[in-house]
């Protein structure tokens, strides 16, 4: 069996507990680390796995070699200190929260630095493996290691599981929690903990540089995705999750490139690769949160827009003849956007050509009716109860027309058919008021109306 | 919701003693004593900065006080907190939570339910009837996001009656809404007096005092003067509000914050 199939199938017991280890940690980063960056702490994760390696450092010193638990549990006080410095320094200074985390982040991997490299001078020292912590050695994971993370992950799962309504309310409104007499420091100081518990629990796999990207990458593409926290939170779990295992596989399975020293590739920077994968295609591709979705409403508004001008320029060329059924000539729109436009109105059948030029449909006609009403209303409510000068107002109409809701233009009408602005008589057209200031050619996107006999 | 329970109308819904309340060591509100009738809809009305809001919070508890203490119903906040709503400024929230308007109104329940607990189809129908109440019933599964600043306004009005409580704080709950809002809330502070709940609402706009509300604090860093509207919503007490700058006051709570703390 090749090497490849080897892994994908589990076929021997290490790679069964590298991938255990990663699944379980990507998905509990995740659903901690959602709940972090909705409570606007991100980085507090960055700064307490940063804290993380003087811990890792004063345990070694203090303990001696490998005592794993003994310097979890130093990267774990140290990393809550470094919570707790940053809610100080935001409670007590003047000093803006961003600053407080950038110093902990700073000052703390600084301190750590120097504090491996005096381990590294202790006698042994130099196998400590402190490495590890700062960029992870996920593929040499041991059964302990994936035990200690499964143990981590029920932690970080299970209570935000149980306090979900607690951590909801406290992320949405502290405040209204506070009113409710809830004890919301202990609740931040809880959801700190468990930040901190998870990020611990990663380092060795992870490290400490990379372990933010596991906590806060899936969280925000999954809130690209869905509107409910409860889906959130799920798909932050399934994406974390997902990092995770196909983080492990890749950097297994992918050929490494020849070379006298060739070592293979990292596991974790390869899980936080398959992460920022996901958030950037969440980014572009999520249907309504997306940029591509967005990109695609803006479009779709901007030829809205460009077919509402033709067809208005259709109707006030051919209102200006005196003449509904006059034909029109499609030259003086000039534009490329306004012939390739005008090819979409003929597409829709709004409007037709005919021998001396275009002329409306019966359908152009209606809707290029209710655009004009739309425009005019709104030119006159600008000018009657906004106070805007009649010369500024078809430029401000033009923006704010074609998203109009209906509703609204039916308070429009309703607010100038009290004030008898509004032509009584409907025919079977929808009744369009005249115009409140001259239009014609000089307006650059008018039609000229086409030359024929003239009433 | 709960029938109210008329012994209450006896009892001030707030005694607030000797309180003063200071941020980052800078007094913002000096020795104020007030005392605000049950049943009634009470206006906080003073200048930016004179300490309406900060009133509110420490009547709620959310800020520690410098000295003084309030009492709700008769009772320190900690027995009282039940009969205690609260509507908050509406920019203190992120809009784009991912909740929809009926799991904002949901939170006013959460209050009751205890620990752990989640709320049940009972609650959801008493969160559906709040937004009712507000006219909000069709946006229930709306995400918050996409609603108007009335819009929520009123879900946070939902999720305050939702608390089912005596004694309502608003902070500035007409702040930036629209006229349709503004009488929707209007309404329902009566029909909360109606039934003998108290309403103290921060409130910005002289204009409109005298119509929705029966009784005034009047406020600038120390308390000018409280009490109904018709005896204390005066030309001449609106002038000691609002008009001759308490420069001294400013001036000590600086040297105060300067000199370190008290």
């Amino acid at each position: 069996m090749s090497e490849t199939m080897r892994i994908i199938f589990l076929q021997d017991a290490n790679t069964r507990t590298v991938l255990a280890g990663a699944t379980l940690l990507g998905v509990a980063a995740a659903v901690v680390g959602a709940f972090a960056v909705l409570r606007k702490r991100s980085l507090v994760g960055d700064a307490a796995a940063h804290a993380a390696l003087p811990g890792v450092c004063i345990a070694y010193l203090l303990l001696g070699d490998r005592h794993f638990i003994g310097l979890l549990a130093g990267a774990l006080v140290c990393g809550m200190f470094a919570a707790m410095f940053i809610a100080a320094v935001r409670a007590f200074t003047r000093v803006k929260e961003d600053a407080a985390i950038a110093i902990a982040i700073g000052g703390f991997f600084g301190v750590g630095i120097v504090l491996s490299r005096i381990v590294q001078n202790t006698p042994g020292g130099n196998r400590a493996g402190l490495d590890g912590f700062i960029f992870g050695k996920a593929a040499s994971m041991v059964s302990d290691d994936a035990r200690l993370i499964a143990i981590a992950a029920a932690v970080v799962v299970g209570v935000p599981a149980l306090l979900y309504k607690e951590f909801k309310l406290l992320c949405f409104d502290r405040a209204f929690a506070d009113g409710l007499g809830w004890p919301t420091f202990l609740l931040d100081l809880l959801l700190m903990t468990l930040i901190c518990v998870c990020t611990v629990a990663g380092l060795p796999a992870v490290g400490a540089v990379l372990m933010v990207a596991m906590l806060v990458i899936p969280g925000i593409a999954a809130r690209f995705w869905t509107d409910r926290l409860s889906s959130v939170l799920l798909l932050a779990a399934l994406f974390g999750g997902l990092s995770g295992l196909a983080g492990t596989v890749l950097s297994d399975t992918l050929p490494v490139p020849e070379g006298a020293a060739s070592r293979g590739w990292p596991t974790g920077p390869v899980i936080v690769l398959v992460a920022s994968s996901i958030f950037l295609f969440s980014m572009l591709a999520a249907p309504r949160r997306g940029l591509l979705a967005d990109l695609w409403r803006r479009r779709s508004l901007r030829r809205r827009i460009a077919l509402h001008h033709v067809l208005r320029d259709a109707y006030e060329a051919t209102e200006r003849m005196g003449d509904m059924d006059a034909s029109w000539r499609a030259e003086t729109l000039g534009r490329d956007v306004a012939r390739r436009t005008l090819r979409r109105a003929m597409r829709e059948g709004l409007i037709a050509e005919t021998a001396g030029g275009f002329v409306l449909t019966r359908e152009g006609r209606h809707e290029a009716a209710r655009i004009v009403r739309a425009h005019r209303l709104w030119e006159l409510f600008l000018i009657e109860q906004a106070d805007i000068a009649s010369d500024h107002v078809d430029r401000d109409a033009d923006e704010i027309e074609h998203v109009l809701p209906a509703g609204v233009i039916a308070q429009l009408e309703a607010r100038l058919a009290s004030q008898g602005r509004l032509p009584a008589s409907l025919v079977v057209m929808p009744a369009v008021p005249a115009s409140p200031h001259p239009i014609g050619p000089g307006e650059g996107r008018a039609a000229e109306p086409a030359r024929g006999p003239t009433p | 919701m709960a029938t109210h329970a008329p012994h209450r109308d006896e009892t001030p819904s707030v005694e607030v003693h000797d309180l003063t309340v200071a941020y980052h060591r800078k007094p913002v509100l000096w020795d104020v004593d007030v005392s605000l009738p049950s049943g009634k809809l009470v206006a906080v009305i003073g200048p930016n900065g004179a300490g309406k809001s900060t009133l509110l919070k420490a009547a709620l508890g959310l800020v520690p006080l410098a000295s003084g203490h309030v009492r709700i119903f008769g009772e320190p906040l900690k027995k009282a907190r039940r009969l205690v709503g609260y509507v908050p400024q509406r920019e203190t929230v992120d809009w784009d939570f991912p909740v929809d308007a009926l799991d904002v109104v949901l939170m006013g329940r959460y209050g009751r339910l205890g620990w752990l607990r989640r709320p049940g189809p009972a609650d959801r129908e008493a969160a559906l009837a709040c937004l009712r109440k507000v006219g909000m019933q069709d946006f229930a599964h709306r995400q918050i996001s996409q609603l108007s600043g009335g819009q929520q306004q009123r879900i946070f009005l939902a999720r305050a009656l939702a608390q089912e409580a005596m004694l309502y704080f608003m902070d500035e709950p007409f702040a930036g809404v629209d006229a349709a809002t503004e009488k929707a809330i209007v309404e329902v502070m009566r029909e909360l007096r109606a039934q003998g709940r108290t309403v103290v609402a921060v409130h910005h706009d002289l204009q409109t005092v005298q119509e929705y509300f029966d009784h005034v604090v009047l406020l600038n860093m120390r308390l000018v003067a409280a009490g109904s509207v018709e005896s204390v919503f005066t030309r001449e007490n609106l002038q000691r509000t609002y008009g001759g700058r308490l420069t001294i006051l400013d001036e000590a709570a600086d040297a105060v914050r300067r000199a370190g703390s008290p």
